[in-house]
């Protein structure tokens, strides 16, 4: 993990206190709300439904035992004991009081924590592979790439007020694991004929209303040059964005009516003009910021050891939890394992403190003190020992983090929806309930094999339904709740936004639809066919026939026969 | 500390007072709004010293030059570029945010500043707040025509937000972050190579 210096420190204590003026300043007075407003997102404080909510910055999902361990305490006194880890790998506080945030922004500053920029229309913090660092198919490690972007946009003067929020994701293996092509800006490393690492800068995708894969802008851009390229292509946003319509300033929407070809050519013009300035990076700096990682000092293991080939062969939910939730490490000896936040009773990503504190004691135990939250709203423990996988399969089961579903179709991501979010139209936490209960039968899940579905509770996309094999989005009409289906989406290599197929549903009828929806699949699938593989072979057509067999009479007469 | 917020908003153009290279000065320019009715030649400037729009300023240059005591606006939208060869005839550059959120000018001021080395007056107009000051002295600005309902004590004290800072900038030629990547590679760092 990055270690903090007494630099980083400084900076960060010194935005606490411009905020804890800020906030003084607001309630004497001297502070209009809408003047306030900005400045307090950009310390992600929202104010929302039933209370304030609080977003914490987990810069590219990396937290130390140490740090959880505050997350909990701040989770039990400032809140009512839960928070909910995000898509985009922060923490959200959904009760906390106004006038306590500067103090929880002073609590998490002595861990080296902050909640800058987790909110307004600036760079957001930034995101990255869950198992950076560990993951056998990498080729770059991403994390000194993420803390590099990290520093060039923490309190950027030029680019705090943009035309809209600016989310940009790293990642340096051959799978996508970051859903590169949903961002404002990706960086995809990938090294030259002499092992220099080169960026693809990857720009104009989204989300939201108007889902959009991002297009290659350049690909080979020297590492050294990574954040003069930002710096051209945030200027070119900053000026050029829309600004008279908040659906359409993000910067999808100005590559797009450019076109990408216009577009990069107003940034390379940019890109040229800067390109040996005083923001190119000296040569030392990817050395001195992988200095600045601490390095998991790794035993020399053999890999299968015997406590693990015989609990394999002796115990079957161990074995089914070692399929499922276990991946490989590129230490020998060595495994990633993902917790799981899908069980019953939680809301997706939601965490207790005590739970928070008892993971950070079993990451001190079996993980050299280190965990990652994933955009898919678990925990990844990244340095297990294999030969110590039985036992801490033991103690998350006593925990209920041992759901054996992780890619599974109850694995599944949902934004915290109308119960707590102001943006929201519908609840997102019920459907994602029911769906479950539907499907709990682990090996009817098993049998589904992989499968990703994805709840947002409006077309914000916190869910990231657009990128759900199965995707659900929560829709108003006339103050009720419906959902609009969607199959096909996916990030990854291969990225694709899923293909609506029709008419929204009521709540109720969520999940007899989702379990049509995977009907469709088992009957079509070839063997072995993963069902976004069966949904890109066969097209949207099978499951719409299905879910609206009345389809080309009236919407009417659809919703009768749903009803029926 | 500060005046309380106004309700109504105080004519944003209307200042007597601004922050300008880290001191509070009285200030008698007067701003030239852009009259959409008007031609950019047929707007009347008045005597003295003011600072005029764009167009304004295209279109009168002939006379204006001449003047010394005229200053250039520039809109959101507005290129600087196009006011590169302008640069020996004018006292001083404005950059306006209509509104504090509107995030344009602060391009505006780092172009002026490293692409066009615009080395006069850079002076921030229109709703000008405290904590947006220390953003903009980081992109260039060296003015600041503070907003009439605001203590400009407290705008002083903001441009003194944060002591360290991670990015280079335009107001940090050999900036503190060099030290960040340690004193060997102070040498290399901010020419080019």
């Amino acid at each position: 993990m990055y270690q903090y210096d007494e630099f980083d420190r400084r900076v960060v204590r010194s935005r606490a206190a411009q905020y804890r003026r800020q906030v003084a300043r607001w309630q004497a007075g001297e502070l209009a709300d809408d003047e306030f407003r900005p400045l307090r997102l950009q310390n992600g404080l929202y104010i929302q439904r039933h209370a304030p909510m609080l977003r914490i910055a987990i810069p590219y999902g990396h937290l130390s035992s140490v740090q959880l361990r505050k997350l909990a305490y701040i989770t039990r006194h400032y809140d009512r004991g839960v928070g909910h880890f995000t898509t985009r790998q922060n923490l959200q506080l959904n009760w906390v009081k106004i006038e306590e945030t500067p103090d929880i922004l002073d609590h998490l500053a002595d861990v080296d924590m902050h909640a800058i920029q987790t909110s307004g229309n600036c760079v957001r913090n930034i995101t990255t592979d869950a198992y950076a660092g560990v993951a056998p198919d990498e080729i770059v490690d991403p994390r000194p790439f993420c803390e590099l972007v990290r520093q060039w946009s923490t309190l950027h003067p030029e680019f705090a007020y943009l035309p809209r929020k600016f989310k940009i994701a790293v990642s340096g293996a051959t799978e996508d694991r970051a859903l590169l092509r949903f961002h404002d800006v990706a960086l995809e490393l990938h090294r030259d004929a002499n092992g220099e690492p080169l960026v693809r800068f990857i720009v104009g995708g989204g989300m939201g209303r108007t889902p959009i894969l991002g297009e290659t802008v350049r690909d080979d851009v020297p590492w050294r040059d990574m954040h003069t390229y930002l710096e051209a292509i945030l200027r070119v946003y900053n000026r050029f964005g829309r600004r008279d319509n908040m659906y359409k300033a993000r910067i999808k929407i100005l590559v797009k009516s450019l076109g990408v070809a216009a577009f990069r050519e107003q940034v390379e013009e940019e890109f040229s003009r800067i390109a040996n300035g005083p923001n190119r990076l000296p040569e030392d700096a990817l050395s001195w910021i992988q200095s600045r990682f601490v390095t998991p000092q790794y035993e020399t293991l053999t890999n299968n050891p015997a406590v693990l080939s015989d609990a394999l062969a002796s115990n079957i939910p161990f074995a089914r939890w070692h399929k499922r939730n276990v991946r490989g490490h590129k230490a020998v000896g060595y495994a990633a394992v993902t917790l799981s936040t899908k069980r019953a009773g939680f809301a997706p990503g939601d965490v207790t403190d005590a739970q928070m504190d008892a993971v950070a004691d079993l990451a001190d135990q079996y993980s050299l003190g280190e965990l990652r939250i994933t955009h898919d709203q678990n925990i990844v423990l990244a340095h297990v020992k294999q030969s110590d996988l039985p036992a801490l399969h033991s103690a998350l089961h006593a925990l209920g983090f041992a759901t054996p579903s992780i890619g599974l179709v109850s694995d599944m991501i949902a934004c915290p929806g109308g119960d707590f979010c102001d943006l929201a139209n519908a609840r997102s936490i019920p459907i994602a309930a029911a769906v479950a209960e539907r499907l709990e039968d682990l090996d009817e899940q098993e049998d589904i094999g992989p499968l990703r579905l994805n709840i947002s509770g409006c077309m914000n996309s916190c869910g990231q339904h657009h990128a759900g094999h199965i995707g659900i989005l929560g829709v108003d009409k006339q103050g009720q709740e419906w959902y609009q289906l969607s199959v096909g989406g996916s990030g990854g290599t291969q990225s694709s936004i899923g293909a609506v197929l029709g008419p929204s549903l009521r709540a109720d009828q969520v999940p007899d639809a989702v379990e049509q929806i995977i009907e469709v699949y088992l009957e079509a699938r070839a063997s072995n066919e993963r069902f976004l593989d069966t949904v890109r072979r066969i097209g949207a057509e099978p499951f719409k026939n299905k879910l609206y067999p009345n389809k080309g009479k009236s919407a009417a007469d659809n919703k009768v026969a749903q009803n029926g | 500390m500060a005046d309380p917020v106004q309700t109504t908003k105080p004519d944003l153009y209307k200042v007597t007072r601004i922050i300008k290279d880290g001191a509070i000065v009285a200030d008698d320019w007067q701003f030239v709004p852009l009259a959409s009715e008007l031609a950019p030649e047929a707007h009347p400037i008045p005597a003295g010293r003011v600072i005029v729009p764009l167009p304004v300023w295209q279109s009168q240059r002939h006379v204006l030059a001449a003047r010394g005591d005229v200053g250039v606006w520039l809109a959101p939208a507005d290129d600087p570029q196009q006011l590169a060869d302008s640069f020996g005839q004018i006292a001083l550059i404005a950059v306006d945010f209509p509104k504090f959120t509107d995030g344009r000018g602060y391009s505006i001021a780092s172009l002026l500043r490293s692409k066009l080395h615009w080395k006069g007056e850079l002076r921030a107009i229109g709703d000008v707040l405290h904590d947006q000051l220390y953003y903009m002295q980081r992109v260039g600005f060296n003015a600041y025509a503070l907003r009439s309902d605001r203590s400009a004590e407290v705008g002083l004290a903001a441009l003194k937000d944060f002591e360290d800072i991670y990015q280079f900038s335009t107001d940090q030629a050999l900036p503190v972050a060099r030290r960040h990547f340690g004193a060997n590679t102070a040498a290399t760092r901010g020419s080019a190579t």
